[in-house]
């Protein structure tokens, strides 16, 4: 029986031959992220075990992103305890560079490695075809300490994609497409993988997009194929593939989708579920307070000038704030050299340092109480954007700059 | 622990990590303190209902959402004992296993019972509710050790101790 990429990178960690789905192997892992979310909590546990030890400390990758620059004397706290730490064992540490996954996939992740991440959307990484995975601060800890973890191996779903995206629609929008399609857990346990023609159309913002956001679906995993996207990507960021790991012809997958790319529209998630998505426009017209455009999942130069070619020459707003975060400080000075940064700004839009901004309901940007906020951010969760009685609306870099330009939420081909 | 019976308190579906403990609230010293505010967004009193002993039922993808560890932290700190869902989102099935606090999945038990109804749970064999009984599926052997150590960070301290001698 062949195997998946998942199965294959699941199995060359194992040191085995092969895997099945439902089999647990020890698993030597590749890298190890974690941010400021939770560090703290891993360097409590660690100072509280019998003679402590890091297995590979040329594994650990460190990242202020959560809330930078800090914003409160107990958060300060913490990422003093992150940063001395960090520095007092040598681990790679990034503070102000951007947000955690975005710096990991300009300097850090290559196709068919095995990756931790103490943030649940680490799977963002399988847009190289590299097997990142969230985990707790005690897989974390537990994984720092050996060097190893242990991995239940998953099944997985395949997304045969075909066709183009049309004019106007995004990753973004084929992404809460299939979680829409599949449910927000309809992937549990499982790994993603995408293939097909169709993936040839999407460039690597896009497919970091798709992958960052699979977790939405419970996944484990999302795996994309290598091809010549992916090599270029690496080549151009001085890195080789590990493996290049394809899915066997006779591989087993728990369910195939074919995906015709032309079929996709613009989408909006509603509050306050990743799959309550619907046609944009059956939201237009929706009041909005807030508009941001960032994070991990779309804040990258592909995604600043998608909202700055449709903001150039208009105003946001006067009832708006419209907050644009690169996801990255690389990103950041592209968008300057590029002068998107002068058109948002011209448009009065608020433009912020690298960082999780708005979309974790932390740093800046909170809503306050009934307030609506539209976003490129990862999740819409009661809450999760400020407010427990507030909303958030998922779209797509045009939808949410259209919006911002409109005070309402309104489809890019209206503006 | 093998066997015992708790009140049941009645969630739906998609408890995320962000209603089990809101973002503003993870800058608080310890998950003592936090503990207060968990299922605010949702049920702003719950937290201060749950006794000790006491066990949650839920629908399907419990847990889904963000990493945050102190999630399940927080539930097992309130004196839950099990949460029983139909189904678990996975990285906080991981958290949990890895902090000792019980999950059982099992389908049917929420469109069955009514909050403040009493069951009794048999480790590994089956739930019973007002004389019916429902199988629990037992746990692959890694995770049953982890659970028996009380958790990854004593199962590592084992290893740990054994290694170092």
């Amino acid at each position: 029986m062949g195997m998946t990429i998942a199965e294959k990178i699941i199995a060359a960690a194992a040191g085995v031959e092969s895997v099945k789905p439902g089999d647990i192997h020890t698993v030597e892992l590749d890298r190890l992220m974690s941010n400021d979310g939770t560090t703290h909590l891993t360097i409590d546990m660690y100072n509280k075990l019998r003679k402590p030890r890091i297995a590979d400390v040329s594994k650990l990758v460190w990242i202020m992103d959560h809330n930078v620059p800090c914003d409160s004397v107990k958060t300060a706290a913490s990422h003093k305890k992150m940063r001395d730490f960090a520095k007092e064992h040598g681990i790679q540490f990034y503070e102000g560079a951007g947000v955690c996954h975005q710096v990991m996939m300009e300097n850090h992740v290559t196709s068919g490695e095995l990756i931790f991440g103490a943030d649940s959307h680490t799977c963002a990484y399988g847009a190289v075809g590299a097997f990142g995975t969230g985990v707790g601060c005690t897989d974390y800890l537990y994984a720092m300490v050996t060097g190893k973890s242990w991995l239940l191996v998953p099944e997985t779903l395949k997304f045969n994609l075909t066709g183009k995206l049309n004019d106007g629609v995004y990753a973004r929008d084929l992404i809460l497409s299939i979680i829409g399609m599949i449910g927000a857990n309809g992937a549990n346990y499982m790994a993603m993988e995408f293939g097909g023609e169709g993936l040839r159309t999407l460039n690597m913002s896009d497919r970091i997009c798709i992958c960052n956001l699979c977790v939405e679906a419970g996944a484990k995993t999302a795996l994309m194929e290598v091809d010549e996207i992916t090599l270029d990507y690496l080549k151009a960021h001085g890195r080789e593939p590990k493996h290049n790991f394809k899915s066997d012809a006779d591989a087993a997958f728990a369910k195939v989708y074919d995906i015709d790319l032309s079929t996709i529209k613009p989408i909006v998630a509603k509050p306050h579920f990743v799959d309550s998505v619907v046609d944009a426009k059956e939201c237009v017209g929706t009041h909005i307070d807030e508009a941001f455009l960032g994070s991990c999942n779309n804040g990258r130069i592909e995604d600043l000038r998608v909202g700055a070619r449709i903001i150039k020459g208009k105003k946001v707003h006067p009832l708006v704030r419209f907050l644009v975060v690169p996801a990255s400080a690389e990103v950041y000075r592209q968008a300057l050299a590029e002068g998107i940064i002068d058109t948002f700004m011209e448009a009065g839009a608020i433009v912020m340092n690298p960082n999780c901004s708005v979309c974790w309901g932390s740093c800046q940007g909170v809503i306050g109480e009934n307030e609506v906020l539209i976003s490129t951010g990862t999740r819409n969760f009661k809450g999760r954007a400020g407010h427990k009685d507030s909303f958030v609306y998922l779209a797509s870099a045009a939808t949410v700059t259209a919006s911002a330009i409109k005070g309402e939420i309104a489809t890019a081909d209206r503006i | 622990m093998d066997k015992f019976t708790g009140k049941i308190w009645v969630l739906g579906d998609d408890i995320d990590t962000d209603i089990i403990i809101p973002t503003e609230y993870l800058a608080l010293k310890t998950v003592q303190d936090m503990a207060p505010y968990a299922f605010s967004p949702l049920r702003p009193e719950l937290a201060g209902q749950l006794n000790a002993g006491d066990i949650i039922v839920a629908g399907k993808n419990f847990g889904c959402g963000s990493s945050r560890e102190q999630a399940p932290e927080i539930i097992k700190a309130l004196g839950i004992k099990c949460v029983i869902a139909k189904s678990f989102a996975r990285i906080f099935f991981r958290n949990a296993i890895n902090n000792g606090l019980l999950l059982i999945e099992n389908e049917k038990l929420r469109d069955v019972v009514s909050e403040g109804d009493e069951i009794t749970i048999t480790i590994n064999e089956s739930i019973e509710h007002q004389g019916n009984q429902y199988p629990i599926t037992s746990l692959p052997q890694n995770l049953v050790d982890i659970i028996n150590a009380g958790g990854l960070v004593k199962a590592m301290q084992k290893l740990n101790n054994v290694e170092n001698g």
